[in-house]
């Protein structure tokens, strides 16, 4: 018995072809200013071509331009919603060059808030996602635990987003008892009762899966090729992170576990962040129980300014404390790539010093470079929506991949 | 050099420069340790051959990062800077070559694809050209950039500018014309490479006179009656006050209160006394 294929009404002379539609630029589903060129079969993604740039603010040419200090701020305008993890990268790699010893609080408080940005981060996307593929509940919830967050940030050094708070050879100001005590117990109380709750509604919601299980499956040894990092690789199974590989301030007295996926799909990508949302929790305790006293940031008054009142007493302070702010410190000439485990994934900052005040180069790579060019071989035969879905996975930021 | 900063700690595996400068014999020009970091230049027409041995030999899996470095006073301009990750080994290195304008580098996109990218944007920044790359497009610049803009000859302001014409209904490019000038202060201090030159500055490079200038007598100085006499003479008009016009000078103000010592006012002048010194004795 031969096999008869049923004829397609619209084939015979007519000629379908596939045709390219433009995904952003403005989209609320592209996470900010990204422009995809997509090749659609149907609703059927062929191709897809992402045009990344459109916040292209030049941020590293900007900081050939600024004194080692001057330079900093802008890190914090990378992405945006994790700033101090950003800040983290620049002033290890400055600390490098200097082999500038910082004190033990100085490292605890560093290690404590970057954790808290890593919550604060993947709230925001957690949020993002699950509203991405269309439930609106999580993220409102998950929105008041980071403006818990942002009050946080807000204490420690006085501004919610842009906080500028770690510096070479330490941080900016110590923190307060109070908001140690403040953050132990929303640690204890606030996070897992609401976010909890909020993950409970996503979790096991079936139209949730239908979504995100099996979208975007990327093997161990592409995640590998495309140098995914972060979540990203830790999906697919591989338990890489820099915090427990090549441990730097004081993870190496943390306990903390890698949660890794099995599936590799977006929804393996969002629950490693649920997860690393707990042990970013579990860090940040044991940051304030072994906290010790003493002083905030190094003692070496070429890198670190005096403290006010010892300015009001000291000639020696002020004339530090000038120079410090008008000439800022010298570097000695060298190059180091130093790259720490941000929330999205590994960002480096590859710095070149002439062993002037100023970095000759700062490079900056940005987590989500990797990522998003790795977005048309993740798309390929999968539908139009989908495409949020897996953007959503990725954790782009446009701050940081345009820089 | 002990380790006293708190940065990443990756394995340092002892010998690895050797063993990895012995794996790449030939195509290696220099390879240093410094600040815990092995940095290796290799020759440019070998980076591919470079990394594909160092990836599937030596087991470094991930290409991370290309930067792109602009040293124009050069011959060969640019560097290339590959960072490479062992996942197995947990070993960072750097890899680099140099470029000029007009030397392709050959494309690293048959090893990893994610240098695609990554090529581009060295490419955009820095107009390094790679060779085999078949996306060589713009990245991170607007469409229809003209230039390099993270060379070091190109300004930091750009040349262009854009704005939203209303007349026109679209955005529309201009020359950039800057409201102020742009600030830059060097802060170095002057003792150590400031190049810039301050009025005054000129001074300091005056070659010392043979004979040098003493005053021991009246006519070393140019003292004498000539001297006072031109300096009697008047240099320029004086001010109005001061010049001779016959008249008496207007009086001073009379006083507004009477004060004791003092002949008694005349005219209206009220008295303010009042005001200033209560009649009570009290403090007011």
């Amino acid at each position: 018995m031969s096999m008869q294929l049923e004829q397609s009404p619209t084939t015979g002379d007519e000629v379908i072809s596939n045709y390219t539609i433009n995904f952003g630029p403005q989209h609320p589903a592209a996470h900010g200013v990204l422009r995809m060129v997509m090749e659609l079969d149907g609703e059927i993604i062929e191709r897809v071509d992402p045009h990344v740039g459109l916040l292209h603010r030049g941020t590293e040419k900007l900081i050939e331009h600024k004194t080692y200090l001057q330079a900093l701020p802008y890190f914090d305008r990378l992405d945006y919603c994790s700033p101090l993890c950003m800040e983290h990268s620049y002033v290890l790699a400055i600390e490098k060059l200097l082999n500038v010893e910082v004190p033990e609080r100085a490292q605890y408080l560093r290690v404590l808030f970057a954790e808290l940005t890593r919550i604060c981060n993947h709230f925001l996307n957690i949020g993002a996602h699950v509203m991405d593929v269309g439930a609106m509940t999580p993220n409102l919830w998950v929105f008041e635990l980071r403006e818990d967050c942002m009050n946080f940030f807000e204490r420690v050094s006085g501004a919610r987003m842009h906080s500028a708070y770690f510096r070479p050879g330490g941080v900016h100001q110590d923190a307060p008892e109070k908001l140690l005590v403040d953050i132990g117990e929303w640690l204890d109380t606030r996070l897992p009762e609401l976010f909890g709750d909020a993950m409970s509604l996503v979790l096991d919601n079936r139209i949730f899966k239908q979504r995100n299980v099996d979208i975007a499956h990327v093997s161990r040894d592409d995640a590998i090729a495309w140098g995914f990092s972060g979540p990203m690789i830790r999906a697919a199974g591989i338990p890489w992170d820099l915090r427990k590989s090549q441990p730097y301030d004081v993870y190496d007295r943390m306990e903390f576990d890698i949660p890794v996926g099995t599936n590799s799909d977006c929804y393996d990508r969002f629950v490693v962040r649920v997860k690393e949302v707990y042990e970013s929790a579990k860090i940040i305790k044991q940051c304030l129980a072994q906290m010790p006293s003493g002083p905030i940031a190094s003692d070496d008054r070429k890198v670190a300014p005096p403290k006010r009142g010892e300015m009001k007493q000291s000639m020696e302070a002020l004339i530090h404390h000038f120079k410090l702010y008008t000439e800022g410190f010298h570097v000695p000439a060298g190059e180091v790539y130093v790259a720490t485990e941000s929330p999205k994934g590994e960002f480096g900052v590859y710095l070149v010093s002439d062993g002037s005040n100023k970095p000759y180069r700062c490079k900056i790579r940005p987590t989500a470079f990797s990522h998003l060019q790795a977005m048309d071989f993740m798309c390929k035969g999968h539908m139009l929506p989908d495409a949020t879905a897996i953007l959503g996975a990725i954790d782009v930021v446009f701050g940081e991949c345009d820089r | 050099m002990t380790v006293l900063h708190p940065a990443p700690r990756f394995t340092l595996i002892d010998g690895l420069k050797d063993t990895l400068s012995t794996a790449l014999g030939g195509h290696l020009l220099d390879a240093h340790d410094e600040h815990g970091e092995l940095l290796f230049t290799v020759r440019r027409d070998a980076i591919e051959d470079v990394l594909r041995i160092l990836r599937d030999e030596h087991g470094y899996q991930q290409l991370m990062e290309i930067a792109g470095v602009d040293y124009p006073s050069r011959e060969e301009r640019f560097e290339v800077v590959y960072m490479l990750l062992s996942l197995t080994k947990n070993s960072r290195i750097m890899v680099k070559c140099t470029a000029s304008e007009d030397t392709p580098v050959p494309t690293v996109t048959t090893l990893w694809p994610n240098a695609g990218w990554l090529e581009r944007e060295v490419f955009d920044l820095y107009g390094v050209l790679f060779d085999g790359n078949t996306d060589l497009r713009r990245i991170l610049t607007d469409y229809g950039f003209e230039g390099h803009p993270f060379r070091k000859d190109f300004p930091l302001t750009g040349y262009t500018e854009l704005r939203y014409s209303e007349d026109e209904k679209r955005v529309v490019y201009e020359p950039v014309e800057l409201a102020q000038d742009l600030r830059q202060f060097d802060f170095m201090s002057p003792w150590e490479g400031a190049d810039y030159v301050l009025p005054g500055d000129e001074k300091a490079n005056t070659p010392p006179v043979d004979d040098p200038k003493v005053t021991e007598k009246p006519s070393d100085t140019g003292a004498g009656a000539k001297a006072d006499k031109e300096a009697a003479e008047k240099v320029s008009a004086g001010a109005p006050a001061e010049e001779e016009t016959g008249k008496d000078a207007p009086p001073p103000p009379e006083p507004t209160e009477d004060r004791e010592g003092r002949p008694a006012r005349d005219g209206k002048t009220t008295d303010t006394a009042e005001a200033t010194e209560p009649k009570d004795g009290k403090d007011a």
